[in-house]
This record gives C-alpha cells, sequence and structure tokens, in this order.
C-alpha cells in the first residue's frame, strides 16, 4: 500500500475526535438527540476509517475478531441484564424505577446502563461486518 | 418505492436486487418520518418558548427499522458474496442453469 | 415470579443466544440452547393454564402503560401457539445434538445454536406481543436468524435459497411494515387492541383498506399461501434436518397466528369478512393451494421437497379453515395447525434420520429402506398417514373438524374437495410406502444400521403424539374452540 502521508496524518488527527463525539453521543443521549444506536456507528466509522487507510491487519490487531464476537455478546447480555435486574427487584422488565430509590435517577441510570449495551453491540457488529467482507476479497485475490 | 420495487422484480443481478429492496425500504422510511412531521414543530425535547413538537415515534420506529434493514443488507450481501464463490456468478439465470446442470 | 413469566418466555432464549457465543466449547453451547428451550417450554406450559381460566394476561413493558408502552398480551390463541413452538423446540433439541454435528462438523457449531435460540425468540416474541410495531421486529429477528440457518445446509443450493427467501421474506416484512403505518397514520396508535376499537370507530376509510391489503399480503408470503409460497419448497429442501422440521412445524405456524390475530382481533369481523370479500379469496386461494401443492408432491424425487410441497398444501387447509370466519371453521384451522406440526415435525425428523444414516432422501435410492431402517421408515409412514387424514390419527380429526365447518357454512362441495384432495396425499405417501417396503433391497447397497436412540426417540415422540391426539382430543380441541370462540366473541 502506498502511503499517502496527507491521508495518513488527517487521519491520525481524526481518529480522536471521532471516538470523543462517539461518546459524547452516547453519554448526551439523556438530554439530546443522541443514544447508543447512533454512537456505536460512529464509533465503528472511526476504526471503519482507520482500517481503510491502515490496512485490515493494522485495524485487527486493535480489534481482533475474538474481543469482537465477545463485545457483540457482551452489548447483548448487557441489556438482557439490566432488564432481568429490574425483575429480581420486583418491576417489570427493564422497568428502570425500581434501580434506585428515586425513580428518576432510577431511569436515568437503567437508560444509561442500556444504551451503553447497545452501543457496544452495534459498534462491533458494524465492524465486525466490515471486517468480513473486507477480509474476504483480499482471501480471493490471494 | 415502486422503483425500488421494481427493480427486485426485474433485475437478474443480485446485486441490484439487494439495491432495490434497498430502496424499496427507505421509501418506506420516508413515509413513516413524515407521518411524524407537525407543522411548525421542534425536536421533542421539552424546552421553555416551544409548545408544539414533532411526534418522536415514528423516528424511532424507523430507527429500529433502519436497523433491521442494515442487518437484512448485510446478510444478503454475505449471501451473495458466498454465492459467488460456490458458483462464480451472481447472475441468477446462470446460477439456475448451473443447478440444471447438476442432477441433486 | 409467575407475574414475570410473559417477560422470561422471550427473555431466556435471547440470553442464550449470546451466551452460546461465549461459551464456545460443542457441547456447552448445545446444553445451553437446550436449557433455554425447555425453560421457555414449562414457561408456556405455565401460561397456558392460566389462559384457560379465562384470563386474559397483559404484561407491561417496562412498567410503561398501554397503549403507550409495549404491551404483551396473552390469551388462549397465543398461548397455545405459544405451546406448540416452545413444545417443538425442545423435541428436537436431543434431536439436534447428533444431527448437527453429522452435517455441519463440529466447527463453528456455536454459531448454529445462536442462530436456532435467537430464532426461537424471534417466534416466540412475534407470538407474544400485543404491539404491532413490536410484532414486525420480533418477525424481522426470526427471518434474519432463519436466513442463516437455512443458509448453513450442506448443498451449495441451500444458499441460493436463503437468498430467495431473504429477498421475499424481507419484501413481505416491507409490506406489514407499510401496513402498520398507514393503520398508525390513520388512528394513531400501535397497540393492537387499541387498534381494533380505534378501527371500530373510523370504519372502512381507504387508508384502513389499504393497510389491510398490505397487511394480508405480507404475512400471506409469510405465511407460504399460494400464489406466494415459492420461497418455501428450496428453503425446506436444502436447510438442514433439523432445521426442516423446526421450520416447518413452527414458522408458518406463528404466521398463521399473526393472521388470525389481524383479521380477527385488529380488523374487526364486520371489515374482514363483510366489507371485504376476503372469506372467498382466501377460500379460493386455499383450495387451489391443496391442489396445486399435492399435485406438485406427487411428482417429485426428493423426498423433502415432496414434504414441502406438502406443507403448502396443509397451509391451504388451515387458510381455507380460517376462510369460513366461524367459530367451527377457525377451531378447525386451529386443531390442524397443532397436528400438523407435530405431523410434519415427526415426519422431517424421520427424514433427517434416513439423511444420517443413508446419505440421501431421493425416493429412487430408497427402495426396500423400511427392511434396513425399520423404526424411521415405520415413523414416516405413520406421519404420512397422518397427512392422509386416516382415522385414529390426529390429521382426521383436524379434517374431520374441517369438512364438518365447511358443512355447516353450506359450502357443501367443498367438504368434497377437502376429501378429494386427500385422495392426492394417499398418492404420494403411497408411492413412500411402495419404495419402503415393496422393493427389494438392491443389492449393492450398503449396510446401514437404524437411527441410533437420540435422533430415534424425538421422532417417535412426536409421531406418537400425532396420534395420541388423534385418539384423546381434549387439550387440543377443547383449547382450540375455547380460542375460536375468545378470537371471534371477544373482540372489542
Amino acid at each position: 500500500m502506498r502511503s499517502y502521508l496527507v491521508l495518513r496524518v488527517v487521519a491520525k488527527l481524526l481518529m480522536p475526535f471521532i471516538l470523543v463525539f462517539a461518546l459524547y453521543v452516547q453519554f448526551h443521549g439523556d438530554y439530546g438527540p443522541g443514544g447508543g444506536f447512533q454512537a456505536g456507528v460512529i464509533f465503528a466509522s472511526g476504526f471503519i476509517l482507520y482500517s481503510l487507510i491502515f490496512g485490515i491487519q493494522a485495524a485487527g490487531a486493535v480489534m481482533s475478531r475474538g474481543i469482537l464476537r465477545f463485545a457483540t455478546a457482551m452489548g447483548l447480555l448487557l441489556y438482557a441484564g439490566v432488564g432481568f435486574y429490574t425483575m429480581l427487584l420486583g418491576g417489570n422488565y427493564l422497568e428502570y424505577d425500581v434501580i434506585a430509590a428515586d425513580p428518576t435517577k432510577g431511569q436515568h441510570i437503567g437508560i444509561l446502563v442500556i444504551e451503553a449495551g447497545v452501543g457496544i453491540t452495534v459498534a462491533s457488529v458494524m465492524i465486525a461486518i466490515f471486517f468480513t467482507f473486507a477480509g474476504r476479497r483480499k482471501a480471493d485475490q490471494a | 418505492m415502486m422503483a425500488g420495487f421494481y427493480i427486485v422484480i426485474a433485475h437478474d443481478n443480485l446485486i441490484k436486487k439487494i439495491v432495490g429492496l434497498n430502496i424499496f425500504q427507505a421509501a418506506v422510511f420516508v413515509m413513516y418520518i413524515s407521518f411524524g412531521k407537525v407543522a411548525g414543530g421542534t425536536a421533542p425535547i421539552i424546552a421553555e418558548g416551544f409548545s408544539a413538537y414533532s411526534n418522536p415515534l415514528p423516528h424511532v420506529l424507523i430507527l429500529t427499522a433502519i436497523v433491521v434493514g442494515v442487518a437484512t443488507t448485510a446478510l444478503g450481501l454475505a449471501l451473495v458474496v458466498r454465492i459467488n464463490e460456490e458458483y462464480g456468478t451472481i447472475e441468477d439465470d446462470e446460477i439456475q442453469a448451473a443447478d440444471d446442470e447438476q442432477p441433486q | 415470579m409467575i407475574a414475570q413469566l410473559p417477560a422470561l418466555i422471550v427473555v431466556i432464549p435471547l440470553i442464550g443466544a449470546p451466551l452460546c457465543m461465549l461459551v464456545r466449547y460443542r457441547d456447552w453451547s448445545w446444553t445451553v440452547a437446550t436449557l433455554c428451550t425447555w425453560a421457555s417450554f414449562v414457561c408456556a406450559w405455565i401460561i397456558l393454564q392460566q389462559a384457560t381460566s379465562g384470563n386474559t394476561i397483559s404484561y407491561q413493558m417496562g412498567g410503561w402503560a398501554p397503549p403507550l408502552g409495549i404491551e404483551y398480551r396473552i390469551d388462549l390463541t397465543n398461548a397455545f401457539v405459544l405451546l406448540v413452538v416452545t413444545g417443538i423446540g425442545s423435541i428436537i433439541m436431543p434431536y439436534a445434538r447428533e444431527s448437527i454435528r453429522s452435517e455441519f462438523g463440529t466447527r463453528r457449531i456455536y454459531f448454529f445454536y445462536t442462530a436456532y435460540l435467537l430464532c426461537f425468540c424471534g417466534l416466540l416474541g412475534v407470538t407474544i406481543t400485543g404491539d404491532a410495531f413490536n410484532l414486525f421486529v420480533f418477525l424481522e429477528i426470526n427471518s434474519l436468524a432463519t436466513y442463516v440457518l437455512i443458509a448453513m445446509g450442506k448443498n451449495r443450493r441451500a444458499l441460493t435459497a436463503a437468498y430467495q427467501y431473504l429477498i421475499l421474506g424481507t419484501i413481505g416484512a416491507t409490506f406489514i411494515v407499510i401496513g402498520i403505518g398507514l393503520l398508525y397514520a390513520e388512528t394513531g396508535t400501535l397497540n393492537m387492541y387499541d387498534l381494533s376499537n380505534r378501527i371500530a370507530e373510523v370504519g372502512a376509510s381507504r387508508t384502513i383498506g389499504a393497510a389491510f391489503a398490505f397487511l394480508v399480503v405480507g404475512i400471506s408470503l409469510k405465511l407460504a399461501l399460494f400464489p406466494l409460497h415459492l420461497w418455501l419448497p428450496n428453503s425446506y429442501t436444502y436447510a438442514p434436518s433439523m432445521i426442516s422440521a423446526f421450520l416447518a412445524a413452527t414458522a408458518t405456524k406463528v404466521a398463521v397466528y399473526v393472521l388470525l390475530r389481524f383479521l380477527f382481533t385488529v380488523f374487526n369481523y364486520e371489515l374482514t369478512f363483510d366489507a371485504l370479500p376476503l372469506d372467498y379469496i382466501l377460500a379460493c386461494l386455499a383450495l387451489i393451494a391443496m391442489f396445486a401443492a399435492s399435485t406438485v408432491a406427487i411428482f417429485q424425487q426428493n423426498l423433502k421437497r415432496m414434504l414441502a410441497y406438502s406443507s403448502i398444501a396443509q397451509i391451504g387447509y388451515i387458510v381455507l379453515g380460517i376462510s369460513f370466519a366461524s367459530s367451527a371453521g377457525v377451531t378447525a384451522g386451529m386443531v390442524h395447525l397443532f397436528n400438523h406440526a407435530m405431523i410434519k415435525g415427526g415426519m422431517f425428523l424421520a427424514l433427517g434420520c434416513i439423511m444420517y444414516r443413508v446419505g440421501t432422501v431421493n425416493i429412487n435410492k430408497l427402495d426396500g429402506i423400511g427392511k434396513r431402517m425399520p423404526l424411521t421408515t415405520a415413523a414416516l409412514i405413520l406421519g404420512g398417514f397422518g397427512l392422509i387424514g386416516v382415522p385414529l390419527t390426529a390429521g382426521f380429526i383436524s379434517k374431520w373438524y374441517l369438512v364438518t365447518a365447511a358443512l355447516e357454512r353450506g359450502w357443501w362441495p367443498l367438504g368434497f374437495l377437502i376429501l378429494l384432495s386427500s385422495l392426492l396425499a394417499v398418492i404420494y405417501v403411497w408411492r413412500l410406502v411402495e419404495a419402503a417396503y415393496m422393493k427389494p433391497v438392491p443389492e449393492n447397497a450398503k449396510v446401514v444400521e437404524e437411527a441410533p436412540g437420540s435422533l430415534l426417540f424425538p421422532t417417535w415422540f412426536l409421531i406418537g403424539a400425532s396420534i395420541y391426539f388423534g385418539i384423546e382430543t381434549n387439550l387440543t380441541v377443547g383449547v382450540a374452540m375455547d380460542a375460536a370462540k375468545q378470537l371471534l366473541g371477544g373482540l372489542g
């Protein structure tokens, strides 16, 4: 791969901002437009940009298949786990009110954890989809 | 909407079918979003000075539907890649021909 | 804890799916999947007990009150279908272990169980939910998992079959979304019970009509109602045997449930059958399905394919029952739904046994199979008798109710036609008997043993159940009758 200096520098500059912006969207979801889905996609797009410019091997070193698979499952488990937890506390499935003494606070904590789960899953699935397709083409040419 | 639907039916190329499917779905999404628009409404976050808000529900529904659409597309493309590996083509009629040559 | 059951039944497989992916050892993921399906089955059983006492169970997701929040609402109809789905799912799990190992090898087997649990979860979710959009989401969870499962078949044609199903299934799902969207635009609600009340107020406007048309076509695609059945034969033929059994026994049944729910609960009776001639349309399509599919089935060489076409015909019977739009008709449809799930599930499992030992299900290569694998073949043939509707099998009961319902409605030629189409079933089952018992074993045939017990037991369990319910009909017919009354009478 030829190295385009401009691309590399710009990508390196942009990466932290993309990731931080993803986190911002993730945690600002309580107060404004945002949330786990969008944040996950933005987070993943950061990684996809990285792998487009530095190659899939380099990106794969940061996020291996195993980690991705693990993260996908964990995100889903986190989501379902919160629902289970509220059931154990005596509420209905995903009834956040019971998490904390104060219902409003309970809602806050509940939706934050849920969105974190969604974010993790979406991000890892998106990266996994990209890796799968991009990696396959390489296998064909070889 | 009909354009997308037409592509799905009329084209033999498997990738083009998926593109058509996406257009078809996107049209439906736009239809939903249009329900949510309230004249003069603003983003549905309670704030001072606004009384009319857009209906947020269609947006939430469509967010879900988009995710489903992405998953479908990804799976469809993955299948096309595998079909291409097995048959060496992504044209519907050529696949048919390959299947007919080889008995079950 | 009892109050939480409606959520648990869906959540257990949903949690099981990622767990399967985490525990990557083969037998562990199988254990997780089995425990999850059995736990769901226990939940479904308790729910049915509650529902038979006449209460409608309502469960509010996240504690949000309906119609704003998502509500899980269970009456007898769902409880019945839930039982069918979880029952079949649980019975075939012991079968899965050996069968899947032989068809996949041992690599990546946890993916299979993950997809299987997601599929299972989707089916349960569709059945249990009382929210129209939620139904779509679960439907897609189920469909996506199904595409993956079908694509896992050994033959390369499994891929094209899965692709075909993906395209058609997505079109169907999108049609359903359009329908739901139009309903939402007209009434402003997504809760099914709220919808039915508001539709009754609005009456038959053009928007409602359009929504109705989109929904019926979309659901019929999922249901594989003739002429929208094109995806079904290939999918069933090339999917792994256990998945064919699972899909044939549950997926289309759940689609039937969705059709019932929309026809009778969401759109009220007058709108469905008085304002529109839907009963005639459905009856015609069902009849064509019965005859056309049975005729095609007669000419199939591949037994799995034959059963797939026969499934289309059987779906025709179920829909015919619904199209009578009477309590007796719906009862017949639901009884047949239950019986057909058992019969077809059992038959596909028996074919799986043959596939496991012989490696083919082509009828030309199975001469004298009855002497080589007597138990398996006997199960297959008994299932075939069920399809024909021989007395003392479950198939007889459902056909009996179907014919009674036809006579009650005054469509007596239909009763005759039902019997005639059963004759077609006789022909294709007879071909099976002939190949299995009449023809000598070819001399160069390799020696095959009887299928192992872990495969044979679930097969016989399902076939045995289909005979048991042919004699003892209290559970099926009783529940189906009450459910039909609830559907027709209790609508808002």
